[in-house]
């Protein structure tokens, strides 16, 4: 095959096209046949999907299965996978289903709903396979329109508010990013990201408006997409977006939000901050450090005093992008090893725990923590599978969550102890909030009359959190199958960084000379 | 076999834990219990025909990324070894006494299924344990010990409807995660530097490090030194030491058995453990050694004097445990590990089995723990007072002094008597005179408060409530039999392992595997272990410690000769922990049998006194005011303030210029942004494009 990166791309948009045009009715059988259909597509795009991963050679650092035609206008359309993107295609092929099955409960406008999530899922597939910067750009940003449509239709009371906020974070970025985008092209001639990543981008000190500007064009291009990327990320300090989004947006809402969205700004700065600029990275390499570590030990404090379950997993997400983004600006191989890592394991927990906090509000729909406790002795079943998550989401070594932060925190401290030093101090913090979240809903007496008579959770709940469990325990106990692949990858990322460095500081000193 | 060993506790946790309601409750725990002392088994027999020879097993790769390779393996040398036999064997009795103390308990209602649930969380500890024991590199042993930091979480709110269980449970975790934070960065120094956390490649390297500089924080640093301490951090939150101890006592509100097995045994003395097992780096650290011991002694003494006052019985127990931890990072401190093994072995006995006991006696009288409320329980409970008996001669360190009588070379006395004896006559010998008389306090306070203990429990009258004095009963078999056991450990594991721990430095060479010369010999006379068992002349001469760091079990650098000091010290100093039990026993006789007025009106004479040591010198209070206030407060700050004026101020401000002026644009306000959003979008596109087309198109 080909075009298999197209068809597994396309395939959930084809699904929502024939939902869109052929479905008619609100009824229950209507209703039934939008969610199969829904599911089946996820399901069969997940096991389409499988024949990249199978036919991956993960010694090959260059691009693979790689499709190119002419688009329109002039465009090109270039799609193809590496070490770095392999992995959150499958990512994502792997959680759209289980989000489809967490959403079976949905009763409100289901056609709609089912195919805002197919779109979601074609859109955020080709973000990490496009090859071509227009193309890049449009899933990129296209991409957020479904999520808008998510959160504000089927979101909570305080919807517009959410996704207003959501909206306002993410179109400063875009803008920027755009403008940045045009002067790539400008400089390259060329939208191909294969050949940009090649590209030598002018790295001399300029001036703009009397401030002197280390890196030159390297460090603007490098500040633009940042902009975009910390939001997406998103990083301190503009993440306050997130917990208010996390918050409205329904459960499956922000399954995908936290699995598999979050981590577009952190691809982005693998795929394009760091190898094409990477004399604008190292300008500001300490600044980025240092907003990681803030992020982390800030949100982890933020999360000990919160009242609303979403929002301390939301402030938690935070606290673990931010050992991505150290792992990645720390720029050796443990560090973006390890982000890589922690990005995909972070999907897999961060949904698994927002679809616990689903569970329950599914029962008593309300996400106060005040509202529950105790609720180990009417579901033995959930706590387990709660504690679990909890566990992992502390980073507890045996579960994915270790690996990433430890790779992370490794490589950083190689760089500069002191972010080291206070990005290792949230170990400490996430056992407290965690741990307290875990005994203030889970353990203790069940008093709360309203809790009397909750139920524990039912076997489609049960199968949604199975490939859950299986891939935390299975990465934490043998990474290796992510490390394999995305190693060689990284390697040459790595000391093609490092070449670009060395090369560039050689150019000054010459100029210098 | 050490495979079987090591996961046999695995699969039995699995087993018991999900698959009792298949094999049935009883079914269940005994597949646990059966598996453990499989493991028990299969483990004295890898102690006995252990050769000294360090071997590795691999077993699955773990994390690789770059130049770092971290495998899951087994490393099996003497330490090892030892450690194996003191975590199953207590493991393994724990399991088998746990039917009994467990079978009907209070805090259950009828017809809940709690004991699975123990006995699979008993065994996962177990191995979790062993992971950390057997690990060949520090990120498996980073594995292992967080682990058993969540295995005891697990037990220690194992009564999840009581708060102050719950309490204390998440005490413990974060509390051991602040020594973790130590840890942590002491294994990434480690690899910063020598490029690998493999023991084998970081012992090896530790000469290396000694000349080291290495900037952390804000200057230069001896490698060696740094690294030592920050590992030494997480020695201390794990075992309890001063500042890191505060978890320990509240620990106590986890069943009896799992105090016994995990917070006096086993995982507390994973510090001490990994002192010793990191000797070859500590070895070139001694600022690092110094602050090792500095902190141990203080433990010590500090542990002892709260222990004094409390009267719950398991929290005199827990006080004794955090204290006798201290000795052995004396031992450590000082250089003289095999000490520390040795008291490690020693104390797992003998503490198991006062815990066990204790449990015993709890069991007896319904759960209650006051020790307020027993009194002249002797009669009723025989077995058990005779088992706390021997656990406390054996703590307090009961033998006959050497100038007296000794069996060949080995004094006579209860397993404490050797191993303690051995630690306070090291402290001596490194010349460290306030170790040495921390100790020697401790020591006597650690008689006094063990035979308050015992005389509250089973002599004098019977306090409290007298139906509950009416109904004491004797404690099943289950419950008798682990305890008979652990007395024979208690009495005689310091008498028959003196020589290896304690012996000549030969003897303790061939036990660890180390190399050794015969003293002024060079180097190329260097004789291995097995050479000269073959040669069966001994004796005679003297030998020194010769092997280089890596080889054998502990590396004893150049120049360490405790070992030998400590068998010359002066008489008087070899007698004065004996003096010091005695002064302990005499004066808990005078106070609580002579008596027994005397300890309350000593406490209103001395009143802030007693209420300095009965709130444990303010810890909790002042960790309470300076950490735990703070930190929920600045979050709070951090939230409200933080993200909500400053941050979403800022950006509210900015944009509710813009706002109006798009919803106006967009009309409905719900879907206006996403309109708007794919406008700018398509906007943007069509600039791009249009500069694209302008410039020439794309390539």
């Amino acid at each position: 095959m080909d075009n298999l990166l197209s068809i597994v791309t396309f395939m959930p948009a084809v699904a929502a096209l024939i939902l869109a045009v052929f479905l008619r009715g609100e009824d229950e059988a209507a209703n039934r046949n939008a969610k199969w259909v829904a599911m089946a597509t996820t399901s069969i795009t997940f096991v389409v999907s499988l024949f990249i991963l199978f036919g991956f050679d993960a010694g090959d650092t260059g691009f693979q299965f790689v499709e190119e035609g002419a688009w329109i206008m002039g465009l090109s359309y270039k799609m193809g996978v590496d070490g770095i993107s392999v992995l959150f295609v499958m990512l994502t092929t792997f959680m759209m289903p289980l989000v489809i099955a967490a959403s079976w409960n949905v009763e409100t406008r289901v056609k709609e709903y089912m195919i805002a999530f197919l779109m979601l899922e074609t859109l955020m597939l080709g973000v990490f396979m496009a090859l071509d910067l227009v193309l890049f750009y449009l899933f990129f940003e296209a991409g957020l329109i479904p999520m808008f449509l998510i959160i504000g239709i089927w979101g909570g009371a305080n919807r517009i508010y959410a996704s207003f906020k959501f909206f306002l974070y993410t179109f400063l970025g875009s803008v920027l990013m755009l403008v940045a985008m045009v002067g790539m092209y400008a400089n390259a001639g060329t939208t191909d990201i294969e050949q940009l990543l090649v590209h030598n981008f002018s790295f001399e000190t300029f001036e703009v408006l009397g401030v002197q500007v280390i890196g030159g064009l390297q460090t603007l291009l490098f500040l633009a997409f940042f902009a975009s990327f910390a939001v997406k990320m998103p990083m301190w300090p503009v993440h306050t977006w997130l917990p208010d989004a996390h918050v409205q947006a329904p459960t499956a809402g922000s399954v995908v939000l936290a699995a598999i969205l979050l981590k577009l700004g952190g691809y982005g700065f693998i795929r394009f901050s760091l190898p094409m600029f990477p004399v604008g990275a190292e300008v500001l390499t300490p600044l980025v450090l240092w907003m990681s570590a803030i992020a982390i030990v800030y949100t982890s404090l933020v999360a000990l005093v919160q009242e609303d379950m979403k929002k301390l997993i939301a402030y938690s997400s935070v606290a673990h992008m931010g050992f991505v983004t150290m792992g990645i600006f720390a720029a050796n191989q443990q560090g973006v090893d390890g982000a890589i890592f922690q990005m995909l394991s972070h999907g897999f927990i961060s949904g698994a725990l927002f679809l616990c906090v689903g569970v329950i509000y599914d029962r008593m729909h309300t996400r106060e923590i005040d509202a529950y406790g105790g609720l180990v002795n009417r579901m033995p079943a959930y706590a387990l599978i709660f504690m679990l998550f909890t566990m992992a989401n502390v980073g507890l070594p045996g579960t994915s969550g270790f690996v990433g932060e430890f790779l992370t925190l490794m490589a950083v401290f190689q760089v500069n102890t002191w972010v080291a030093l206070v990005a290792t101090s949230g170990v400490i913090f996430s056992a407290a909030y965690a741990l307290w979240l875990y005994r203030r809903v889970v353990m203790g007496d069940l008093i709360k009359e309203s809790l009397k008579s909750i139920t524990d959770m039912t076997r489609r709940e049960k199968a949604i959190f199975a490939p859950l469990v299986v891939m935390t325990i299975l990465l934490g106990v043998y990474p290796a199958l992510i490390l394999d692949i995305t190693g060689p990858s990284v390697a040459a990322l790595v000391s093609n960084y490092d070449t670009a460095l060395a090369a560039a500081e050689a150019a000054t000193q010459l100029a210098a000379n | 076999m050490e495979t079987i060993l090591l996961f046999a506790p695995l699969v039995g946790a699995l087993l018991c834990g999900f698959g009792w309601r298949i094999f049935g409750e009883a079914a269940a725990c005994w597949i646990a219990t059966g598996l453990l002392f499989l493991s028990a088994i299969l483990s004295w027999i890898v102690f006995l025909t252990f050769d000294g020879t360090t071997e590795t097993i691999q077993i699955l790769r773990w994390i690789e990324s770059g130049t770092l390779s971290t495998d899951w393996a087994i490393r099996l040398d003497r330490l090892t070894a030892i450690m194996l036999i003191v975590i199953t064997t207590v493991s393994s009795l724990v399991h088998l006494y746990s039917f009994g103390y467990m079978a009907d308990d209070p805090q259950w209602k009828e017809g809940e299924s709690y004991k699975p649930r123990f006995f699979a969380y008993l065994s996962f500890f177990t191995f979790a344990m062993l992971m950390l024991v057997t690990a060949d590199n520090l990120v498996q042993m980073f594995f292992g010990w967080e682990g058993v930091g969540v295995a005891s979480y697990l037990l220690i709110g194992f009564y999840y409807r009581k708060p102050s269980a719950n309490a204390a449970a998440i005490k413990a975790f974060v509390v051991n995660r602040v020594g973790d934070f130590g840890f942590a960065l002491g294994i990434f120094a480690l690899f910063f530097l020598t490029d690998s956390i493999r023991f084998d490649d970081i012992f090896a390297a530790a000469p290396m490090l000694a000349e080291t500089q290495l900037t952390f924080l804000w200057t230069e640093w001896n490698a060696a030194n740094l690294i030592a301490f920050l590992l030494f951090v997480g020695a201390m939150g794990k075992s309890a030491q001063l500042f890191l101890h505060t978890w320990l006592p509240d620990a106590m509100e986890g069943p009896t058995p799992v105090s016994a097995l995990i917070h006096a045994a086993t995982m507390v003395t994973a510090g001490v453990f990994l002192v010793c097992r990191m000797s070859p780096l500590m070895e070139f650290a001694p600022e690092a050694m110094a602050f090792v011991t500095f902190l141990g002694a203080a433990t010590a003494f500090f542990a002892a004097t709260v222990g004094l006052v409390q009267t719950d019985i398991k929290r005199v127990i827990a006080y004794s445990t955090c204290s006798q931890l201290g000795y052995m990072f004396v031992a450590a401190g000082v250089g003289m590990y095999s000490a520390a093994m040795f008291h490690l072995l020693t104390h797992a006995f003998f503490k198991a089995m006062l815990f066990l006991g204790a449990g015993s006696v709890i069991h007896a009288m319904h759960h209650e723990q006051d020790m307020t409320n027993y009194g002249g329980l002797r009669k009723k409970i025989p077995y058990t007072f005779a088992a706390m008996m021997i656990g406390t001669l054996a703590i307090t360190g009961v033998g006959i002094p050497v100038w007296i009588f000794t069996l060949g070379e080995i004094p006579i006395g209860f397993a404490g008597f050797q191993s303690k004896d051995a630690i306070v006559e090291s402290a001596y010998a490194a010349g460290t005179g306030f170790s040495f008389w921390a100790l020697v306090l401790a020591a006597l306070m650690t008689s006094f408060y063990s035979w308050r203990l015992m005389f509250l429990t089973f002599y004098g009258e019977a306090r409290g409530d007298k139906h509950t004095h009416d109904h004491a009963h004797e404690s099943p078999m289950t419950m008798i039999v682990p305890l008979g056991v652990l007395s024979i450990g208690a009495i005689f594991a310091g008498m028959v392992w003196y020589g290896s721990f304690f012996g000549h430095t030969d003897q303790v060479a061939k036990f660890y595997g180390i190399p050794y010369a015969e003293e002024g010999a060079d180097h190329s006379a260097i004789v291995t272990a097995r050479d000269k068992a073959a040669e069966k002349k001994e004796g005679e001469h003297h030998y020194v410690f010769a092997g280089k760091p890596g080889e054998g079990a502990i590396y004893i650098g150049e120049g360490n000769t405790v070992l030998d000091d400590a068998h010359k010290v002066p008489y008087w100093v070899k007698t004065s922990p004996f003096a010091a039990m005695l002064i302990g026993f005499l004066m808990a006789y005078w106070f609580y049998i002579k008596n027994p007025s005397l300890p309350g009106r000593l406490a209103e004479n001395q009143r802030p006194l007693y209420l300095f040591l009965k709130n444990k010198w303010y810890f909790d209070e002042l960790y309470h005011y300076v950490f735990i206030q703070p930190a929920m407060w600045i979050g709070k700050q951090l939230w409200k303030k933080g993200d909500g004026n400053v941050i979403d101020g800022s950006i509210n401000g900015v944009s509710m210029g813009i706002v109006p002026f798009i919803t106006r644009l967009a009309g409905r306000a719900q879907s206006g942004y996403i309109f708007t959003y794919a406008f700018a979008m398509v906007i943007g596109i069509a600039v791009l494009i249009t500069w694209m087309s302008l410039s020439g198109g794309a390539n």
